[in-house]
Formats: C-alpha cells, sequence, structure tokens
C-alpha cells in the first residue's frame, strides 16, 4: 500500500522543453524553403480576376511580369487613377514594353530565349484598351507566349 | 594543473531566436501559385495576306461590349450560357461528304459549323470593356473545348484530356508510354483545334 501511496504524492514533472527548439526550427526550415521573396514591390492595385482553366507557370525564372492596373493608394496623388503599366520596380508608359522584353531577353542564356513566357498581371477593373495595348506590344516584340495571369476559382465571379 | 569544467552554454534561447527567424518568414512567405489561362499572340506579318477564306457558318461571333453585355451571333446572350452555345456551335456537325464530322454529337444543323475542325470562335471586345468580363468570356471558351476535349479523350482512351495533359507535364512520374501518350493528346487536339481569333478592340464612340 505504501508504495502506490508514494508515487503519488510526488510533483508532475515539468514538461520537458528541450525539443521546442528542434520542432521550431523543422518549421523554419519549411518555410525558408517555401518562401519567395518578392522582388519587385507592386505599385499597382492587383485584385486579380478568376478563371478555372488555367495552366500553372512552373518556372519561375522564364517568366516576365507585366503589371497593370490602377495606382495604388499612396501613389494616387502623384500618378492620378487611370490604370498604369508596372514594369520591374517603376510605372512605365505601353511604349517601354519593348524595351523590357529585349532587355529580359538579353539577361537570359540563348537556349532559353524562346522558352520566354509573359505573365500579365492586370487588374480586374482594368480597361481592355490598355491590355490590348500592351498586346499588340508584346506582338511587335515577338514575345508571343502569355498568361493571363488569375486566381483560381469559379470565373463567373468576376461580372460582379 | 586545475582542470576546469567547460560551462555548458545554455540554450534555452535557442528556441527564442528560431521562433524569431520563424516568424520573420511568416511574414515574410507569399507562397505564390502563378497560373493563368495561356495564350499565344498571333504574329505580326509584314507583308498583308488574304485570310483563308471561311464560311460565314463556320465563324462564331462573340462580341462584348463596354457594359459587358454579350452578343453571340446577333443575340443578346448572359455569360453562363456562353459555354453551352460554344459547345453546341463546335459540335454541330453539319456538314456533308468530305466536311462530314463522325464523332460530332450535336444536332447536325445546316446553319452551324461544319465540323470542328473548320469552326473559328471570333472574339471581339470593346477598349472599354473590363479586364475582368473579357477573361471570364475567355475563360468560358476555353471550357468548351476542354469539355468537348474531355468527351473525345474519354470515349477513345478512357480517361480525361486534361488528367493527359498533366500527366504529359510530369513526364519523369509517368510510368506508361510517354511517346503514345503525346500521339493521344495530339489526336485529340486535332479533333478539336482552339481557333479563338481576336480581333483588334473597337474603339467606343
Amino acid at each position: 500500500m505504501s508504495k502506490f501511496k508514494k508515487k503519488k504524492g510526488g510533483d508532475t514533472p515539468a514538461i520537458s522543453t528541450a525539443s521546442l527548439p528542434d520542432i521550431v526550427f523543422m518549421l523554419l526550415f519549411f518555410f525558408m524553403v517555401v518562401t519567395v521573396l518578392r522582388d519587385t514591390s507592386i505599385k499597382v492595385k492587383q485584385n486579380l480576376p478568376y478563371a478555372d482553366q488555367v495552366e500553372k507557370l512552373e518556372k519561375k525564372n522564364l517568366v516576365m511580369y507585366i503589371y497593370a492596373g490602377k495606382p495604388s493608394k499612396r501613389y494616387q496623388g502623384q500618378f492620378g487613377d487611370e490604370a498604369k503599366i508596372q514594369l520591374n520596380d517603376k510605372f512605365a508608359s505601353v511604349k517601354d514594353i519593348q524595351q523590357f522584353i529585349y532587355e529580359e531577353r538579353q539577361s537570359k542564356r540563348e537556349e532559353l530565349r524562346n522558352l520566354l513566357i509573359t505573365s500579365l498581371k492586370v487588374d480586374k477593373k482594368t480597361n481592355m484598351g490598355l491590355v490590348s495595348d500592351i498586346k499588340q506590344e508584346l506582338r511587335e516584340a515577338e514575345a508571343l507566349k502569355i498568361n493571363y495571369t488569375s486566381k483560381e476559382g469559379d470565373a463567373l465571379q468576376n461580372i460582379n | 594543473m586545475a582542470k576546469r569544467n567547460a560551462p555548458e552554454v545554455n540554450a534555452g534561447s535557442m528556441a527564442d531566436i528560431a521562433f524569431l527567424l520563424l516568424i520573420f518568414f511568416l511574414v515574410t512567405t507569399t507562397i505564390e501559385t502563378d497560373s493563368g489561362i495561356t495564350r499565344k499572340l498571333p504574329p505580326i506579318n509584314d507583308e498583308e495576306q488574304d485570310p483563308p477564306p471561311l464560311k460565314e457558318k463556320n465563324i462564331f461571333i462573340v462580341l462584348i461590349n463596354s457594359n459587358g453585355d454579350l452578343l453571340v451571333e446577333d443575340e443578346q446572350m448572359e455569360i453562363k450560357n456562353l459555354k453551352t452555345a460554344a459547345k453546341e456551335f463546335l459540335d454541330n456537325g453539319g456538314g456533308q461528304g468530305d466536311e462530314a464530322c463522325n464523332y460530332c454529337r450535336g444536332a447536325g444543323d445546316p446553319k452551324s459549323s461544319d465540323n470542328p475542325i473548320k469552326a473559328v470562335i471570333s472574339l471581339q471586345n470593346d477598349r472599354l470593356t473590363d479586364y475582368g468580363i473579357y477573361i471570364t468570356v475567355q475563360n468560358e471558351l476555353v471550357k468548351a473545348y476542354t469539355e468537348l476535349r474531355n468527351r473525345e479523350a474519354n470515349r477513345l482512351y478512357g480517361r480525361d484530356f486534361t488528367a493527359m495533359v498533366k500527366d504529359y507535364k510530369n513526364k519523369a512520374d509517368y510510368d506508361g508510354d510517354v511517346d503514345k501518350l503525346k500521339e493521344r493528346i495530339e489526336t485529340i487536339k486535332d479533333m478539336f483545334p482552339q481557333k479563338l481569333s481576336e480581333a483588334e478592340p473597337s474603339r467606343s464612340k
């Protein structure tokens, strides 16, 4: 009898937290691996439309990004609220697109140059006129592969 | 010589440091899934070419105005009905003789398309159309093609066309015959070729 009583009487041992750093490190490595650090800060509104017939852009280093949309709130005072194009880190006009494509092409290895895809990240409230102008410039620069980047979801939500 | 034990380094704060880093990465992480509708733009031809002759009935005209209303084959239409209309048009198979389509299941209306190989969808939009609406229409039209392709792939090979394309993309993990898979994908693509023509947008008055 007394044997059992003795055991019961002890304090509950503290849970060992020695393995906590290991768990945290595991999570840390996971996030370090999946993280893609943005190299550009986006200055235009990016409320992408929904679509469900999408293809994934596999090779990130072969994608050129063209952003378009209204300037975000803090740039509106300076640039107005007309939809604008953003290339790399700054606002650009339609005429700059060809130059941008050539520069991007130059920075890639020769055998990869014809695999480049242009990703159009355009806010859904943008007028098609601007998008058509972009497309026309891309045709002239012979960057014919494009991808209308969109969120995955039912496309009919775009209407509202 | 006095031998001193090296004092053990206290590793208790290791967790704090790791947490700090973890929170940093948690905040900066954007698990970006870049995906979208892939399209190919037509190249610019220096010399003016005469467009190949197309029969009026083989063209399916979709117009979008600046308010996002659709005019399909001279009739107003809701976007949610567009896919069905496009499918009916593509799958019509009204051709006779050389132009007959032996896999079509449509109504065979002589006023609609002869054969999916000849059928062209023409999309025209206004400069003031919202991009969101344009994407929705593109999406619905691509969906019409995908559903027809899936149907034929299921009939011929017993699986979805989309699944086949996915397998082809992950060639390394596919344990079947890759060449055969490619051939099958091409066959289905030839049955329902995506002929989506886009005119330059009209100016709004």
